[in-house]
Formats: structure tokens, C-alpha cells, sequence
């Protein structure tokens, strides 16, 4: 799993993600990432191989944040909506590949508290928030000691909707 | 008396990329204690250094929360299916902005 990762997205559905992240300002929003991880796609061989292993998201699952003692500075989804995201994304064909949430004034770069909180696998998007506005986005991998995360490339690729 | 262990999604390469795995177990934790020895990857995963189940990771039998049973007390039975699943929270760096 040291290899570097890539995350490809539609331009649509990353201003989606934008957008979000300034409709919940100054809190947090947070949502899963639908799609499909092409370097697990059972027997793939993948043709020319010129390709860098990629993921992609062909759809967002917007969550409700849970947290109403410290909205602005925390996020917290319950297993509940998890399996719910897992239930949306099955009835398509896909899989939750990972989740994405906002740092309002703060940016994209994940804290102590996401690290404690995460998993491995799971492509984590952080949009940055400043006075309202959408700024940086990044997506960022667990590494497999759990000590940091390694920045995965978000390539903006455009694709049919499905 | 064996018990299905589901395994979710990001953790199948630290189980040989199984969605499942079956154990004789008595209680949950024990069938957890039989996962993270076989697969000795996963639990960090699972668990904190101090052997305690990490706060994000929620464990089920059958469709019942642990944490509103015995939780890792809480008996298994011939043909249960034990579920790890998630809760996802995040947060922006307050502790980095603290130090
Ligand atoms: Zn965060």
C-alpha cells in the first residue's frame, strides 16, 4: 500500500463537495464517497498499465453531522448513517471508498483527531473553508502504522454519469 | 460453536482479503481476540495499545450494538454474525493549533 494513490472525480461532483462545505459554514459537513476501486476490481488486468492504481467517485452521500456539542470543530457520523451510506452505494453497483468533510478557517490537512479516527483504505477528502469560501481540497490514505496520512492526487476526470 | 466475523471493506488486506472469517467463540471478545491473532495486522486497527476497543469502531451481533449488550462480554451463539462497523468523526486541527 506504498504506492502513491490517485482519486478521480468529476468536476461536478467536486464543486458538490465545495458547495457543501460552504452551505454548512462556519459548521462542518461531512458525506460518503461512492464509487469503485479499479485496483481491486477482481481479475482486472488493466490493459496498458500505464495508469497509476486509481479509485473513482461517481457519486456523493451527504450526512447529517451528529455532533451538536461542538458542530464548528467537529464531525461525527453514526454507524448507523455509515450503513446507510453502505446500503445507497450497493443498490448501485458501488462501494463506499471513503468520506469527505470540511475544515471551516482551518486547512486541508488532516488533524490528530482525523488520524485517531480513521481507517486505512478510505480516501478521505478535506475541503478548506475560509470566510465562507471554498479553497483547497485535498484527499488524503491512512498509511498502515496509523502514524500519518499520505496525500492521494485528485484527478478531476470527466465520465458519463451512471 | 462457530461465529461469522464479518470483515468490512478497508480492513480485507490486513485479513488476506477475506470478507469473512468463522470462529469458535464464546463471546464477542473473544471471537475478536481469534480475528486479530490470525490476522495480526488488523489490530491496530481494532484496538488501542491498551487492548481497548478504538471509539470510532463499533462492533454488532446479529443487528445489536455490543456497547448496549455486555459489549465485549456479550455472549455468541452457534450461527451468530459478528459486524465491524465505523462511525466516522473528524475534526479540524484544534489539537496542532493547542501545542
Ligand atoms: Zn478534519
Amino acid at each position: 500500500m506504498a504506492d502513491a494513490t490517485a482519486l478521480w472525480i468529476s468536476g461536478h461532483l467536486a464543486e458538490k463537495i465545495r458547495a457543501h462545505g460552504a452551505e454548512t459554514y462556519p459548521h462542518e459537513c461531512c458525506g460518503a464517497l461512492l464509487g469503485r476501486d479499479l485496483s481491486s476490481v477482481a481479475g482486472s488486468d488493466r490493459g496498458s498499465g500505464a495508469e497509476a492504481p486509481a479509485r473513482e467517485i461517481l457519486q456523493l452521500f451527504p450526512l447529517v453531522n451528529r455532533r451538536d456539542d461542538s458542530p464548528r470543530n467537529r464531525f461525527s457520523v453514526t454507524p448507523e448513517d455509515v450503513l446507510a451510506a453502505e446500503k445507497a452505494a450497493r443498490e448501485q453497483g458501488l462501494e463506499v471508498v471513503g468520506w469527505y468533510h470540511s475544515h471551516p478557517d482551518h486547512p486541508a490537512r488532516p488533524s490528530l483527531y482525523d488520524r485517531d479516527h480513521a481507517w486505512p483504505w478510505y480516501s478521505y477528502i478535506i475541503v478548506s473553508i475560509q470566510n465562507g469560501a471554498p479553497q483547497d481540497m485535498t484527499s488524503w490514505r491512512l498509511n498502515d502504522d496509523r502514524a500519518e496520512f499520505s496525500p492521494e492526487e485528485i484527478e478531476i476526470r470527466h465520465r458519463a454519469a451512471v | 460453536m462457530p461465529v461469522k466475523v464479518m470483515i468490512p471493506s478497508p480492513l480485507r488486506p490486513y485479513a488476506g482479503k477475506r470478507d469473512s472469517a468463522e470462529f469458535n467463540a464464546r463471546t464477542v471478545g473473544e471471537a475478536l481476540g481469534h480475528l486479530t491473532t490470525e490476522f495480526g495486522d488488523l489490530r491496530k486497527h481494532l484496538f488501542t495499545e491498551d487492548g481497548k476497543l478504538r471509539s470510532f469502531v463499533n462492533v454488532y451481533v446479529n443487528d445489536e450494538d455490543i456497547r448496549y449488550l455486555a459489549k465485549e462480554n456479550t455472549p455468541t451463539k452457534d450461527g451468530d454474525t459478528i459486524s465491524i462497523i465505523p462511525s466516522i468523526a473528524g475534526g479540524v486541527p484544534t489539537m496542532e493549533l493547542a501545542s
